[in-house]
Parts: structure tokens; C-alpha cells; sequence
């Protein structure tokens, strides 16, 4: 009998000294992504900042850990850090290349931890609890509509396309399906590899060879800024010419605030995805309502009314 | 041997001769005519003007590779160069605004700097490979590596845009004419006759040659094997700064991605255009036919939608190792 009390009360204090121990414990969240290497990537790191000290201050026990890495096999042991030094409870991975890392992810999954997978998908099904990610598709299936808004039948465009990817292929397949059977004319399509200079260079050579041209799917805001380069130089962007990119850089964003008639819109790939992600994460720990799930951000257009809000003039992009 | 045989012999040996001279003004005239029958287009005047200036980069960068390679060098970090003295140029210009105003002063000042930059940081590549006595292959592959994270560094992983009030003073360095010819191709000319008379009409140019071909040899004949050597690592930097003051009023910003392949680049048009990647011999006037026709490949497969895009690197690829065996190859020696 007594000594049933003193395993009670012994265990009593336990639980009240693991009470006591868990409420001081933080929820560590590890946030995982590519260093910074070009000009979105910078937009999506410096978003990430944003959210990090945002969510800490809305929530004292949440730590986020935010980490880049220079390469896959750099994320890799970044992962296995955040697992043994860290003892993270949940992970937000925007995988380097999907292949290499499938497995150091099933890793972290085994440890227990809560997965969000950002933007580009495993090799393997069912490893995420959550996915957000931007969507391609819609990207060129949008800047299409807008074209087909714009322009009339008969009338000819030039595409600009990104590096050969399955994200370039994406935006391609679903722009052309869409302007299929409108009437309009698509010259010709040449990979401009996300890059100004290339921008420049390919539009130039449309210019020589195309006599009319009446508008431009760049796809990217930065193949965009070459693009309206090599327009002013050959002084073809009057007549109601127009340029279409994507992403949402700020000057672009600025320019369509201000009403600039060459750029009149841009479709959104939205840098901000990684904060979402966090967003997201941190609410399977706060929010009373269920959270697993896909969540695929919608590739908004942006135009003159809802430009400000996607206006960061801090961030790098 | 008879008579015969041997005059034969001499005029194939004469023709391959003749060929390696000629071989890369054929390729690019050949090059032309293929361009000219895809669209007439591609000889119009906006064309050619387009080609020549856009051939002025590498062109400029590459004449200062000559003399690196005939030199028995390779400098591999002429790209991620380009690309760290734009970004720091744009950085000084934008920063000396507020106290020179957007005028030709803070553009000169710019542009000084960079040339100081090219020239320091040629140096650097010449002191570590001669005094340092590491290949120049792996200095310069990891110089290469630290100017990039340089740029990228100082533009915060984004891109480096230049102040929109300088591009306006800037613009016209690019941008303008000069008796019907761009200024880059201008400038593109004046580098080309300075490499050709110094490689081929001073002591300077024949101690490359020298020292390429054997190097312990022109030590012992009293060339100051070192200081040539660091010599041409500094021309190479003074030209690729020269490419950078052109190269930026185009777009007006410099990224992560500014120049990537660059030393690539010069370094095909180098060997297209003759120069032996081993060193001891030397071709200016090839380097900078080399240039235009790796810019004219480009410009092709942007004229025609024949060939898929996604084989654009198989072309680029076949024509270079087309060029370069066109000159190579012995054609006196063929089967007995």
C-alpha cells in the first residue's frame, strides 16, 4: 500500500517534470534549400528570412533553422545535421535534384519528423506529409490566355523559352495548347536559358528574321529584360507591341504599377513559395485544423489592380 | 624518287600549308553562305552589325587568350572575371552618383577601375602560376571558382543593376555608331591590330612563341621566362576588363550568370583559329575568325528551325571539331 503511494507519487512528479521539461522544449523546424545562385533563388532566401522572423516572433517556441547548400551532396549532410545535431521535429526541403536526395529525406522521415517537400517532387511517392509547390502549366496556360486577350487572328508571336527542363517543357506544352486553334501564329520558339544576355541575343536574331512580330512570350522576367533591350535598340517596340514574362521580379512588378505599356503584365511564380511552405508547416503544430495535403500555388496575373501586393521593393528579386 | 613525285609532294605540302592558313576563313565563308540560303535576312545589314558586335566579347578576350596559350598557359577564369569587374564596376559607379553625378565622369571612373581590376587580376593568376609555381590550369580553376562566388556574393545571389540615370551617359558605348560600325566592333578592331603587331612584330611576342614551344630553352637563352609569362596573364586581364567597359552599358547589370562558358569560348575560338593548345605558335588574325564563327553558329541555329533546339550543343560541338581538323589534319600523308 505505502509503497504503491511512493510509486504514485513518484510518478507523478515525473509526469509533472516532463510537463514541465516538454513546455520548455522549442518545436525545432529545419528549413533546407539550394544556396541562392541566381536571381529568383535570392528572392526565395530572403522571403524565407522574412517568415523565419515573422513565425519566431508570432510563436516563442517555434525555432526555424534555416540552411542553404552550395550542392546535393552539401544538402545531404545538411539534412543528416538537422536530424543529429538539431533533432529537428519537422523538415522543409526544397530539394537541390530529386534523385540524390530521396533517400537522405526517407532518412529524416524515419526520425520521426514531419516532411514538407517544396516545389521539386522526390523520386519516390507517398515520402511528404506536405507539398507546395508553384505550377508550370498554369504559368504558360495563363500568359496564353492573356496573348489570346491581346491579340487577334492572324497576328505573330515569338516564344523565348527557359534551359530544357520538364519545368520549361511544362510552361511550353500548356501555352501552346492553349493558343492552339486561336488563329495566332507562333513563329518560332528558341531556349534563352532564363538568362538576359541570351534574351538579347535571340531576340535580336527573331528581329532579323521576322519582319512583323506583334507580341513576345519571354516566360521569364529576366529573358524579358533582353528582350525589351533588343527591342528598343531596333526600335520595334511601339505599334502596341507587348511583352510577356513570369516570375514576378520587383522591377517588372514596379513597371507594371507605373503603367508601362511594352511590359502590361507578368504572370507570378511566386519567389515567396518557401515561406508558404513554413507557413504551412508551422500550422501542423499550431493550427486546430488539418493540414497534410498538396498545395499548389495558383500562377496568378499580375496586372495595373493587384500589382502592390506582389511589390517587395527589399527583396532582392 | 622521281621528279614528278617529289614536285607533287612539294604542292600537297603546299596546299595543306595553304588549307591550315585558310581553313578557318573557309569554314566561316561556308558558314555564311549556309546562313545566307536558310534566309536572306542573315546578311542584312542589322545582321552582320548584330554579329560583329556580339563576336566583340569573346573576340576582345580571346586575342588576349592568344597570348596566354602561345605562351604554353590556359586561363580559365576569364568568365567569372568579366563577371566580378562588372558587378564591382556597377557597385563604384552607382556608389560615386552622389558625389559625381550621373555624368562621363563617374562612367570613366568605372571604367578605370576596371581596368585596374583586369590588370591586378591577371597579375594574380601570373605571380601564382610563375612565382607560385602552380599549372596555370589549376590556378585559374580556382580563381574561376572564387570570382564567381565573388559576384555572387556581392549581389546578394540576385543580379547588380546599374543606376538608370548612368545607363543614359553609359548606353551609347554599346549602343552607337561610329562611320556606320558599332563602337564595341571598333574597339574589337583596335584590340585586334594591338595583339597582332605585338605578338608578331616585337621581342615580347616572339619570346611567347619561346617560351611555348620550350620553355627551358628560352630560359637558357636569357629570357626573363617569369616575367613574360606574367605579362601575358596581365594582357589577358587588361582585355577581358576592355570586354567587361563594353559589356555592361548593354543590359546594365551583372549576375551569377554573367559570362558563365566565357573562357570556353575564347579558348575554342583560340584553337579554331590555329593557335596550338600546347603553345609555341600563334595566330591572331585565326583567333578572330575563330570568334565570328562561334558567334555565327549561334546566330544560324537561331535563323532556322530545321535542326531541333535541343541539339543546338551537337552543332555547336560538330562545327568546331570540323574546324579545327580541317587544319589539323595531314592531308600530304594520306594513304601510300
Amino acid at each position: 500500500m505505502f509503497k504503491k503511494s511512493i510509486m504514485a507519487l513518484a510518478l507523478g512528479t515525473a509526469v509533472v517534470f516532463s510537463g514541465a521539461a516538454s513546455a520548455e522544449e522549442k518545436i525545432k523546424i529545419g528549413v533546407s534549400y539550394p544556396t541562392p545562385t541566381h536571381a529568383w533563388a535570392a528572392g526565395m532566401n530572403w522571403h524565407a528570412e522574412q517568415a523565419e522572423k515573422r513565425l519566431e516572433e508570432l510563436y516563442p517556441d517555434v525555432d526555424l533553422i534555416l540552411v542553404n547548400s552550395p550542392d546535393p551532396a552539401a544538402q545531404a549532410s545538411a539534412l543528416e545535421d538537422m536530424v543529429s545535431v538539431n533533432q529537428i521535429d519537422a523538415l522543409v526541403v526544397l530539394p537541390f535534384e530529386s534523385d540524390p536526395l530521396t533517400d537522405p529525406v526517407i532518412n529524416v522521415k524515419e526520425s520521426g519528423a514531419l516532411i514538407t517537400v517544396v516545389d521539386r517532387g522526390l523520386s519516390k511517392e507517398g515520402i511528404e506529409d506536405i507539398y507546395v509547390a508553384g505550377n508550370n502549366p498554369e504559368l504558360g496556360r495563363v500568359s496564353a490566355e492573356y496573348m489570346k486577350s491581346r491579340l487577334k487572328e492572324g497576328d505573330n508571336i515569338v516564344i523565348l523559352r527557359g534551359i530544357p527542363t520538364t519545368i520549361d517543357n511544362e510552361r511550353f506544352d500548356a501555352f501552346m495548347a492553349e493558343i492552339e486553334g486561336s488563329g495566332i501564329n507562333v513563329l518560332d520558339h528558341k531556349h534563352a536559358n532564363w538568362n538576359r544576355d541570351d534574351g538579347f541575343e535571340v531576340m535580336q536574331d527573331f528581329l532579323s528574321r521576322f519582319p512583323d512580330i506583334d507580341a513576345v512570350w519571354a516566360q521569364d522576367d529576366d529573358i524579358a529584360i533582353g528582350v525589351v533591350a533588343a527591342l528598343k535598340q531596333a526600335g520595334r517596340d511601339g505599334d502596341g507591341m507587348f511583352v510577356v514574362g513570369g516570375a514576378g521580379m520587383k522591377e517588372t512588378i514596379k513597371g507594371i504599377m507605373d503603367g508601362n505599356e511594352l511590359q502590361p503584365i507578368d504572370v507570378l511564380y511566386p519567389p515567396a513559395m518557401l515561406a508558404t511552405a513554413m507557413d504551412v508547416t508551422v500550422a501542423a503544430f499550431k493550427s486546430n485544423g488539418p493540414v497534410a495535403g498538396r498545395y499548389i500555388l495558383g500562377a496568378t496575373l499580375i496586372d495595373k489592380d493587384n500589382a502592390e501586393q506582389f511589390y517587395f521593393p527589399d527583396s532582392p528579386f | 624518287m622521281s621528279d614528278t613525285e617529289v614536285i607533287s609532294a612539294e604542292r600537297k605540302r603546299a596546299f595543306s600549308i595553304d588549307l591550315k592558313a585558310m581553313g578557318p576563313a573557309l569554314a566561316l565563308l561556308i558558314l555564311c553562305i549556309i546562313g545566307y540560303s536558310l534566309n536572306s535576312a542573315f546578311l542584312s545589314e542589322g545582321n552582320i552589325t548584330n554579329l560583329l558586335t556580339r563576336s566583340a566579347f569573346i573576340g576582345i578576350i580571346a586575342v588576349g587568350a592568344t597570348f596566354v596559350i602561345t605562351a604554353g598557359g590556359i586561363d580559365l577564369s576569364v568568365g567569372s572575371m568579366a563577371a566580378v569587374i562588372s558587378g564591382v564596376m556597377i557597385i563604384i559607379m552607382n556608389n560615386l552618383v552622389d558625389t559625381f553625378g550621373a555624368g562621363a565622369v563617374t562612367v570613366l571612373i568605372g571604367c578605370g577601375c576596371s581596368l585596374i581590376l583586369g590588370i591586378g587580376a591577371g597579375w594574380i593568376n601570373g605571380a601564382l602560376t610563375t612565382k607560385g609555381k602552380i599549372e596555370a590550369f589549376i590556378v585559374t580553376l580556382g580563381t574561376m571558382g572564387i570570382y564567381r562566388s565573388l559576384v555572387t556574393y556581392f549581389a546578394d545571389g540576385g543580379t547588380l543593376s546599374l543606376n538608370f540615370d548612368l545607363r543614359g551617359t553609359y548606353r551609347p558605348v554599346y549602343y552607337d555608331s561610329f562611320l556606320g560600325l558599332p563602337i564595341p566592333v571598333w574597339v574589337f578592331i583596335g584590340v585586334s591590330i594591338a595583339g597582332w603587331v605585338i605578338l608578331n612584330r616585337t621581342a615580347f611576342g616572339r619570346y611567347c612563341t619561346a617560351i611555348g614551344s620550350n620553355e627551358s630553352v628560352a630560359k637558357y637563352s636569357a629570357v626573363n621566362v617569369d616575367r613574360i609569362k606574367t605579362a601575358t596573364y596581365v594582357i589577358q586581364g587588361f582585355c577581358v576588363a576592355l570586354a567587361t567597359i563594353i559589356y555592361v552599358p548593354r543590359l546594365g547589370s551583372a549576375s551569377a550568370s554573367t559570362g558563365v562558358l566565357w573562357e570556353l569560348e575564347a579558348i575554342a575560338a583560340v584553337i579554331i583559329g590555329g593557335t596550338v593548345l600546347k603553345g609555341g605558335y600563334g595566330r591572331i588574325g585565326g583567333t578572330i575568325l575563330g570568334a565570328l564563327i562561334l558567334t555565327t553558329i549561334g546566330n544560324i541555329l537561331n535563323f532556322t528551325d530545321v535542326i531541333s533546339n535541343y541539339l543546338n550543343g551537337t552543332m555547336q560541338g560538330l562545327i568546331i571539331i570540323i574546324a579545327v581538323w580541317l587544319q589539323r589534319a595531314d592531308w600530304s600523308k594520306k594513304k601510300v
